[in-house]
């Protein structure tokens, strides 16, 4: 009887619950940000839900980046799929291409919101901009690499000023050696910053057509540039001990190494920035700084790493509404603010930027310096060959990259052989690519 | 032998119907799918492919990296189900020997197989790892003789013993079983002969068990090129160079990392098409040699 009584009850409140529910417009978010990150992208769709009561954002974790774009697929084909995904950067080749999506910038015009699209950082937008500026795809976490370094090592070194480049930066492997550091720096391959934010920093191609962003027809030019002459100091910096591997695989990543003391530098994303400061020990000084570059080279811009949220396509008009409203929360100030002070990501717009330098949140710690990556991404106003890079198939290229690393790192080949073998699969792999959208060209 | 039969085919049926309705929904249909797609160049949103007959095949057969991952995946089938066989087998062999706290010890060796690949993998990362696991001692006496992150030999070597642990249960379990179903008659009457503890095993106990020998043996060869994935994934990804990419693994990283759907799909097709001709070949010549009563 009271069993009875208990789920009628709990069926009339389920009732109630969805009655009130219905009410509003719901869609559904997909993101790819996990653990401490993911909690933050959560409750900034709660924050959304609590702001007004005519939308509801269902917000779905995946829990990688991979897995997001690979769900979000699978959902699409299925009809499933929700009306926003975060998408990273190597998914957006073929999402573009695709078609399957509905611009933002048509989008907010659609719906009558106003956004300031000057307002964003041009490193930034002219990334998730088509070829005629317009913006496909809203910026979100947006980050760039640094290099993290130890002050207390760097000073026992006698190191005062940063490495700026890469010359400075072997004085500095050795006069941290010289001190007693077994480990000045931690290393783990990563095309992301040896190979894509390289190139940009020294303004050279890794790729033809502007790496990729004029046509499908790209072959890959990285064999042939200041990226092979790096790989070969990074290999001969591992043999002579200035550099110690330390990736996940080994079960120390460089991040961990570095905050046990041991690695005196590591490189990573701007992100890391909160984690480090979270997890560093009492006492424990760091700092971070703009990736090196050869003196050779003048520095130009980074380029943004992270990942843009996209609207899908077949979604009703009134799913579409809502998304926008979620969009235009994501654009406000607050929002912003929120999302950078909460994470180690940086603002995207400008006033964003301003709004944070006039409170002068970069001066205290945890803040401290972190928009040196906007520094970094706006060092000089994006080139052709610094807008960024736009690949089929990147994911297989980078891993084709990584594997001929290891191959040389291990002594198997010489690194200018290893870096041919990788642009040439590579290129096997951009030739059927454009096969697979025979006829298609980007927006 | 008498045989019983179904008067009414139609009943028979819809006895089957069920069955066949899943295989068909969860096997059949998914293949033919992947064979579709493994002569298609398919795009991953779904905006429609072109036919390209035997592209794909000829692009994954005459690429070196794929006969590597196919040398690596076959060297990883034999020596996992060895080791995995053979360790098995002694701890079968002994836990049937009824010593002392044998029955904790069966319950206990029954565990491991419940325990999902990636975790294998993860406890696995900790034991070898080269700065802070177990196999850090190793470089305490002989500095940098162990590196699986850079030394492909070991990692593969890494990947081997976690791939057999994880089947060494499982083939206990059978191991064990066939031993007890050796009727203990035979073992007295041939300890009365004067055959030991070892002469027993290896004329008796042994050839008894041919049978679960092989099924095993086909198990394993068939489980370690098809369910290895999560092992490699979290223990190596695949490398350092290539050096533990296991086909099943290539499969995952080619089409659903690299959303190159077609050329997966198509070693979708070659990685069934060597199982089954595995099996074949298993059926073939081993079982001849096994005798069922």
């Amino acid at each position: 009887m009271n069993r009875t009584m208990t789920s009628v009850a709990a069926l009339g409140l389920a009732l109630i619950g969805s009655a009130a529910a219905a009410e509003k417009v719901k869609f559904e978010y997909w993101y790819g940000l996990s653990g401490d990150l993911g909690a933050v992208v959560l409750e900034t769709c709660n924050r959304f839900n609590a702001s007004q009561d005519q939308y509801e954002a269902v917000c779905v974790g995946q829990d990688s980046y991979d897995a997001a774009v690979q769900n979000t697929i699978a959902a699409f084909r299925a009809g499933q799929h929700p009306t926003l995904v975060q998408s990273f950067d190597a998914g957006t080749a073929d999402l573009m291409l695709s078609g399957e999506f509905y611009p933002v910038q048509q989008m907010m015009k659609d719906f009558g919101i106003e956004i300031d699209w000057a307002n964003y950082f041009p490193g930034i937008a002219n990334y998730y901009a088509a070829s005629t500026g317009e913006l496909f795809s809203m910026p979100f976490n947006s980050s760039t690499p640094m290099y993290y370094y130890n002050v207390d090592q760097f000073a026992k070194a006698g190191i005062t000023v940063a490495p700026d480049t890469w010359e400075e930066m072997e004085t500095a492997f050795n006069a941290l050696k010289a001190s007693g550091s077994t480990c000045p720096m931690a290393y783990a391959p990563s095309t992301w910053i040896d190979l894509e934010q390289f190139s940009m920093v020294h303004n050279v191609p890794v790729a033809t057509n502007d790496n990729g962003y004029a046509g499908l027809d790209t072959t890959l030019e990285f064999n042939n540039t200041i990226h092979v002459k790096h790989m070969e100091n990074i290999k001969r910096w591992l043999d002579e001990g200035l550099l110690q591997l330390r990736t996940t695989q080994s079960g120390v990543p460089a991040r961990d190494a570095f905050l046990s003391g041991e690695c005196a530098i590591f490189f990573s994303s701007i992100a890391d920035h909160a984690t480090v400061g979270k997890l560093a020990a009492e006492g424990f000084n760091w700092e971070v700084a703009m990736i090196p570059h050869y003196a050779d080279f003048p520095r130009t811009n980074t380029v943004v790493g992270g990942a843009s949220n996209w609207v899908l396509s077949k979604k009703t008009e009134e799913e579409y509404r809502a998304a926008a409203a979620y969009l235009a929360f994501l654009a406000t100030p607050e929002s912003e603010e929120f999302w950078v002070s909460n994470t180690g990501y940086i603002p995207v717009t400008k006033t964003g930027y301003d709004a944070l330098l006039a409170k002068g949140f970069y001066n205290e710690k945890p803040y401290k310096n972190r928009d040196l990556a906007l520094k970094s991404l706006n060092f000089t106003p994006p080139t052709n060959l610094t807008r960024g890079i736009r690949l089929g198939g990147m994911i297989q290229i980078r891993s084709e990259w990584t594997n001929e690393i290891d191959a040389a790192l291990a002594g198997q080949k010489t690194m200018k052989e290893a870096l041919d073998t990788a642009a040439e699969r590579g290129n096997a792999i951009l030739a059927r690519f454009a096969k697979t959208y025979e006829g298609k060209t980007f927006p | 032998m008498r045989r019983a039969y179904f008067t009414n085919n139609w009943v028979a049926a819809l006895m089957v119907a069920p069955q066949l309705l899943i295989i068909f929904v969860f096997f059949y249909w998914p293949t033919s799918q992947a064979v579709y797609w493994a002569f298609t160049l398919e795009q991953p949103w779904g905006g429609g492919n072109t036919w390209v007959g035997f592209d794909n095949f000829r692009t994954v057969l005459s690429d070196p990296v794929y006969w590597g991952s196919v040398k690596v995946s076959v060297i990883f089938a034999l020596a996992s189900t060895a080791l995995a066989m053979v360790m098995a087998l002694i701890l079968a062999l002994f836990a049937d020997r009824q010593l002392t706290g044998f029955k904790a010890y069966r319950i206990g060796m029954i565990w491991p197989y419940a325990v999902a690949a990636p975790a294998v993998g993860l406890a696995f990362r900790f034991v070898f790892n080269p700065n802070a696991g177990l196999f850090s001692y190793i470089n305490t006496v002989i500095p940098d003789l162990w590196n699986p992150t850079l030394n492909g030999n070991q990692a593969l070597l890494m990947v081997i013993i976690a791939g057999a642990w994880k089947l060494v249960s499982y083939n206990f379990i059978f191991f064990l079983a066939a031993l007890q179903s050796i009727p203990r008659s035979l073992l007295e009457a041939s300890a009365m002969d004067g055959a030991r503890v070892l002469r027993r095993m290896r004329d008796v106990q042994l050839p008894l068990m041919a049978p679960t020998f092989f099924f095993i043996l086909v198990i394993n060869i068939t489980d370690s090129f098809t369910d290895s994935f999560g092992i490699v994934d979290t223990l190596t990804n695949g490398g350092p160079a290539r050096a533990t990419d296991l086909m099943v693994y290539k499969i995952y990283a080619d089409g659903f990392r690299g959303f190159d759907y077609s050329g997966a799909a198509t070693q979708s097709i070659i990685l069934m098409l060597l199982v089954i001709a595995l099996t074949f070949v298993q059926f073939r010549y081993v079982e001849r040699r096994v005798h069922y009563t």
